[in-house]
């Protein structure tokens, strides 16, 4: 297997985008990243991106031939594209298909990129699209929606290790003070700990600010050997790690409801890809779809031990600052949460950190940065390591 | 949710069947064809659960899925059965107040309704054993 690196990055601004389509935002991702990457149409050897539901959310299917078309891949070059769906780690895994593809040698140039365009759509639309990620028959038939999954999370996890409203509350303030400091962030602006407690109940614990966002947006990254990857840029950013796991599709048939498993697994596998332990790590993007996400999350990849995440997080160690800074974007609650996207997105942030491009929220030094995308309540997730050296 | 995939798994909803391995004992519901343990040298066998278990969380869900918005609020649940595995259902009752590890049993209830097509689903939700 080859090293890999990141060579070009770039992400549309996030947010409710009225006037723009699918297409529209993916080509401009697409573009950014390739110009970014100083890479020719004619270098390209494949396109992988990560869409959720093109069908649900757009009424549009074939969203790699699509996205290659309107990029200008397809007419003239004929380059072969693949979309990738695994609910919200779409985006992470249209990456790790995209790495695997170069670090086996099959291609050299290759674009992963990721969209949603979810806002086309209703609310009570969206909301049911995102619940086909969970067990339709035995846990949306009972009544299941995402943030009810979520909140069984955060129940069980207060009530076992007393973790509270506030703890929850506090992922939510430092992302959207992260989200202030990020030019593509949904959200730019601060909340308070109060505010979130007295929004309103969504599902018992988590009220709507404990939840991410409907969001349009879309990302893209180009990849290179890493033998070749100076050519194009004097900042590569160098894959150290790339793991996937899987868990049971419903959330009641885990082995613990309070762990995600799968998290466990891709860390513990990407740890040992890379060779390196959380102590190593110096900024992570995590999926907090959901406030208690983040709180398992950093429990998961080993932060910190399960149960005491809320307190971590209370005491500011997720903070830019902090021992690990976590969601430096703002994270999927206050950057935005395009769900096929969101998983490129994360990469984009750890690269631009990586770079020493990250300006206001620049985490300094930092020479190991983590993404951990997950999708459905942990049925699949998926890590990342990069490095600033090979 | 389309009227033949409802009907499908109609006797599984009505009445808590499941499945039970031979091999390595195990007990599943909803019903698993493979055992998870055994694979392909599990002998899988029918099991109706006797409906009784314990809650492991739940939630009072405010925001409802589509087909259950008459129904908001409503508690949602996972349930340990007795015979081990766990399953997501409502509990119900006349004040509800749910707890980690009270007593549940199933009964027999409207699930929710079908949107436009006006499908009214029945199935499995669970009532406090001292209810
Ligand atoms: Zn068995």
């Amino acid at each position: 297997m080859r090293d890999v690196a990141i060579i070009g990055v770039k992400n549309t601004k996030f947010g409710e985008l009225w006037e723009r389509s699918l297409r529209d935002i993916v080509v401009e991702a697409g573009i950014g990243a390739i110009e970014d990457a100083g890479v020719g149409g004619k270098d390209i050897d494949g396109l992988y991106v990560g869409n959720m539901s093109g069908g649900r959310f757009v009424d549009q299917e074939h969203i790699g031939a699509l996205i290659a078309d309107y990029s200008g891949l397809s007419r003239n070059l004929h380059v072969p594209a693949t979309r990738v769906e695994a609910a919200c780690a779409s985006g992470g895994l249209a990456l790790r298909q995209a790495i695997l593809t170069v670090a086996s040698g099959y291609s050299d140039i290759v674009v992963a990129a990721g969209a949603e365009k979810m806002t086309d759509v209703g609310a009570q639309e969206a909301s049911s699209a995102l619940a086909a990620a969970a067990d339709r028959e035995w846990e949306g038939m009972a009544g299941a929606t995402f943030p009810g999954l979520y909140a069984m999370i955060a129940k069980l996890h207060m009530h076992r290790y007393g973790t509270t409203s506030e703890q929850l509350a506090e992922a939510a303030v430092k992302n959207h003070r992260n989200g202030c400091l990020n030019p593509i962030a949904q959200y730019r602006n601060e909340i308070t700990v109060d505010q979130v407690l007295n929004s309103i109940m969504v599902a018992d614990p988590l009220h709507i600010f404990d939840c991410s966002p409907i969001t349009d947006g879309a990302s893209a990254l180009v990849l290179a050997p890493a033998e070749i990857a100076h050519e194009y840029t004097d900042t590569p950013i160098y894959i150290k790690a790339t793991a996937q796991a899987s868990d049971t599709i419903a959330l009641h048939d885990r082995r613990d409801i309070t762990t995600l498993d799968a998290s466990v697994m891709a860390a513990k596998r990407a740890y040992e890809m890379a060779k390196l332990g959380p102590g190593d790590i110096d900024l992570v993007e995590v999926h907090d779809c959901f406030t208690i996400a983040e709180i398992c999350a950093v429990e998961d990849l080993g932060f910190t031990e399960k149960g005491k995440g809320g307190i971590f997080t209370e005491e500011g160690e997720t903070a830019i600052g902090g021992l690990i800074p976590v969601n430096t974007s703002g994270g999927l609650k206050a950057c935005g949460h395009p769900v096929g996207a969101t998983g490129i997105k994360q990469a984009v942030e750890i690269v631009t950190q990586l770079r020493g491009e990250a300006g206001k929220r620049q985490v300094e030094g930092a020479e190991y940065g983590m993404t951990h995308n997950v999708g459905g309540s942990g049925a699949t997730a998926v890590v990342h390591i990069f490095s600033r050296e090979r | 949710m389309s009227v033949p995939r409802f009907w499908r798994k109609l006797d599984s909803r009505y009445n808590l069947k499941g499945t039970h391995c031979v091999e390595c004992g195990e007990y599943f519901y909803p019903p698993r064809n493979t055992c998870v343990n055994c694979r392909r040298q599990g002998q899988i066998e029918a099991y109706r659960f006797k409906g009784t278990g314990e809650i492991v969380t739940y939630t009072v869900i405010h925001t409802a899925a589509e087909g259950f918005e008459k129904q908001a609020p409503y508690t949602l649940a996972i349930i340990k059965l007795d015979e081990g595995p766990s399953l997501t259902a409502q509990v119900v009752g006349s004040s509800v107040n749910a707890y980690i590890g009270m007593r549940v049993r199933s009964v027999f209830r409207k699930l929710g309704e079908g949107g436009e097509r006006g499908m009214i689903y029945y199935g499995t939700k669970f009532i406090p054993v001292d209810g």
